[in-house]
């Protein structure tokens, strides 16, 4: 399978070398080789059962709580080998944060659900805690909403504010790169709107990389975007050359909507 | 034709020939219908008439005075103030020696075990083994191994062969019960672990928290209600359970409460059984043992109660956080 490496300009955060990722016998992805581009934004995009959330786990360790779930290649974070011999996954996703698909806050107060991975991590300062807490909302484009009830319970929150509440408790343990897992596909359109813009203004300081269904989110927030095909990464480009310009049959009959 | 449509076409036809019921189908409903709710309603019968002759006849009886003082002139006036306190003492130290072991237990099923090791499976059969078997066993068991051997042990060790833990005694009924409850508390507890959803893991492992983080701070938080309930089951069983504590602590009558926890106590449900056959006058302890029993229903019903609330709340939690 051939890879179209993109005309990486900015620095590389993540390697993917030669990836592969087994259930069992069978191989569910791979191989997958890309650079991911530091302090921008990367889609994966594809028909579902593609395998881009199977291969999204796999940048931070998640895929080993599944039984069953082996991997094979490589991913180097900075250099750093995350599936290297004694690398314990804890640190791992210590710097590479996630927002899943169906927020899931704890049934918690709002501002504890944000202090979680802060007080896990050994942070004990109260006021420290209730500045990152309050930083972490702002960058979520939460803080407004929810500053007069930080001490109701999360569940309490809509649905998208839910979500935003999500990306800001990843965000507050200050993680390197954010990994984001069809993060609007069970919101509203405003709902959706509100974390497309979130992701633009984070993308500043974080690598994101973001699975999506929806192309036109990828075309609107990504500046890279790989399309999967039957657990093959089929393409990886630019997502502006990926939508006006792809290089293979099967993506330009992706985007094109002859089928997925 | 996919298997799907396949089936719909088949339906179909069956549809268009049969598209009236038959009186062979009606009737089967019928029978069936009939037979069912009549067994439904001998269940509710025969629990109906165990309340109404209990209340009926142990209501009269009842009085604060019956629930604060002492059996008198050979159980045939007072009360069973003893053996409240002493049903309670012998809960409190079952609950505070098995629950523990029992949420332990659960915990390393569902969390740490390798899930279909053969270990984890030996463990499980275990625990239903544990749940079958019959209660009088368990008073055996007590007497054979906390009574006279850690208690016997125990008294040559500390007390120079002095009889003080080598006899029946409050600690080792209470021991005995735990044991006796404990597949209760590990059923009701990985149950409740079972239901934690794998959102809720996922999200705290993502932050960078261990499994021991997330099992501490989320997985157990989350699943407390559903132990709780396993709790209040355990305590509901334990007080209602004779044979377990005939052997290991429970006393025929008792002038005093329990001094400690090398003392023999009193059980409402052992003095039930005392009541119903030992009474040197029949008829006059009648209207106490109906009191007795009455009370010892009573404090089943409002732990099975409360349990059934707790477990109630927790589904309407974990529904709402979906």
């Amino acid at each position: 399978m051939s890879v179209l490496a993109p005309n990486v300009t900015p620095a590389t955060k993540l390697i993917v070398r030669e990836l592969c990722i087994y259930y069992g016998e069978k191989k569910g992805v791979g191989p997958v080789t890309m650079d991911i581009a530091e302090k921008h934004v990367t889609a994966f995009i594809g028909p579902s059962g593609c395998g881009k959330s199977t291969y999204l786990r796999a940048l931070n360790r998640m895929n080993e709580l599944i039984p069953g779930c082996r991997m094979t290649g490589e991913v180097k974070l900075d250099g750093d080998a995350i599936y290297g011999a004694g690398v314990d996954p804890v640190t791992v996703r210590r710097r590479i944060g996630m927002v899943f698909q169906r927020s899931n806050p704890f049934p918690k107060s709002i501002a504890e659900n944000v202090a979680y991975g802060l007080r896990i991590g050994g942070l004990k300062e109260e006021r420290e805690i209730s500045m990152r807490v309050e930083r972490a909302l702002q960058q979520a484009a939460l803080w407004e909403e929810v500053k007069d009830r930080l001490n109701d319970n999360a569940l309490g929150l809509s649905g998208g504010q839910q979500q935003r509440l999500c990306i800001a408790r990843a965000l507050a343990v200050e993680p390197e790169v954010l990994l984001m897992d069809e993060p609007a596909s069970a919101l509203d359109p405003i709902a959706t709107a509100h974390i497309e813009e979130l992701i633009n203004e984070i993308s500043a300081d974080y690598t994101v990389v973001i699975v999506t269904h929806n192309m036109q989110q990828a075309a609107r927030v990504a500046d890279y975007t790989a399309f999967f095909y039957m657990g093959e990464l089929v393409e990886f480009d630019r997502t502006d050359v990926l939508f006006t310009k792809p290089s293979n049959q099967r993506t330009e009959d992706y985007i094109t909507g002859r089928f997925g | 034709m996919s298997a799907t449509a396949q089936a719909a076409s088949r339906r179909n036809t069956s549809a268009q020939r049969v598209f009236v019921r038959t009186v062979g189908n009606r009737l089967g409903d019928a029978s069936m219908a009939i037979s069912s709710g009549l067994a439904a309603v001998v269940v509710l019968a025969i629990l109906g008439v165990i309340l109404v002759d209990i209340v009926h006849n142990g209501v009269h009886h009842l009085s604060i005075a019956f629930l604060t003082e002492a059996p008198r002139e050979g159980m045939t006036a007072g009360g069973i103030f003893p053996a409240i306190v002493g049903m309670v003492e012998m809960v409190f130290l079952m609950t505070l020696a098995g629950v523990p072991v029992g949420v332990a237990t659960a915990i390393y099923l569902h969390e740490y075990a390798p899930a279909h090791s053969r270990l984890t499976r030996l463990i499980r059969i275990a625990v239903a083994n544990l749940a079958g078997v019959p209660s009088i066993v368990f008073g055996l068991f007590g007497l054979g191994f906390f009574v006279q051997f850690l208690g016997a042990g125990i008294d040559k060790v500390f007390f120079g062969g002095q009889k003080v833990y080598g006899q029946p005694a409050l600690l080792w009924a209470a021991l005995t019960m735990a044991v006796l409850t404990l597949p209760v508390v590990i059923v009701a507890t990985e149950e409740a672990l079972r239901a934690v959803p794998r959102e809720l893991r996922e999200a705290s492992l993502a932050l960078g928290a261990t499994k021991l983080q997330t099992v501490l701070h989320v997985v157990v938080p989350q699943a407390s209600a559903g132990i709780l309930t396993g709790m209040i089951l355990a305590v509901s069983r334990g007080a209602g359970e004779v044979a377990p504590i005939l052997f290991t602590g429970a006393a025929y009558f008792l002038p005093r409460l329990p001094k400690g926890l090398s003392s023999q106590f009193m059980s409402p449900s052992y003095h039930v059984y005392v009541l119903a056959t030992q009474s040197p006058d029949v008829d006059a302890t009648k209207p106490i043992l109906y009191s007795t029993v009455l009370v010892l229903l009573a404090l089943t019903f409002v732990l099975n109660i409360a349990a059934i609330v707790v477990r109630a709340r927790v589904r309407r939690q974990s529904s709402l956080a979906h």
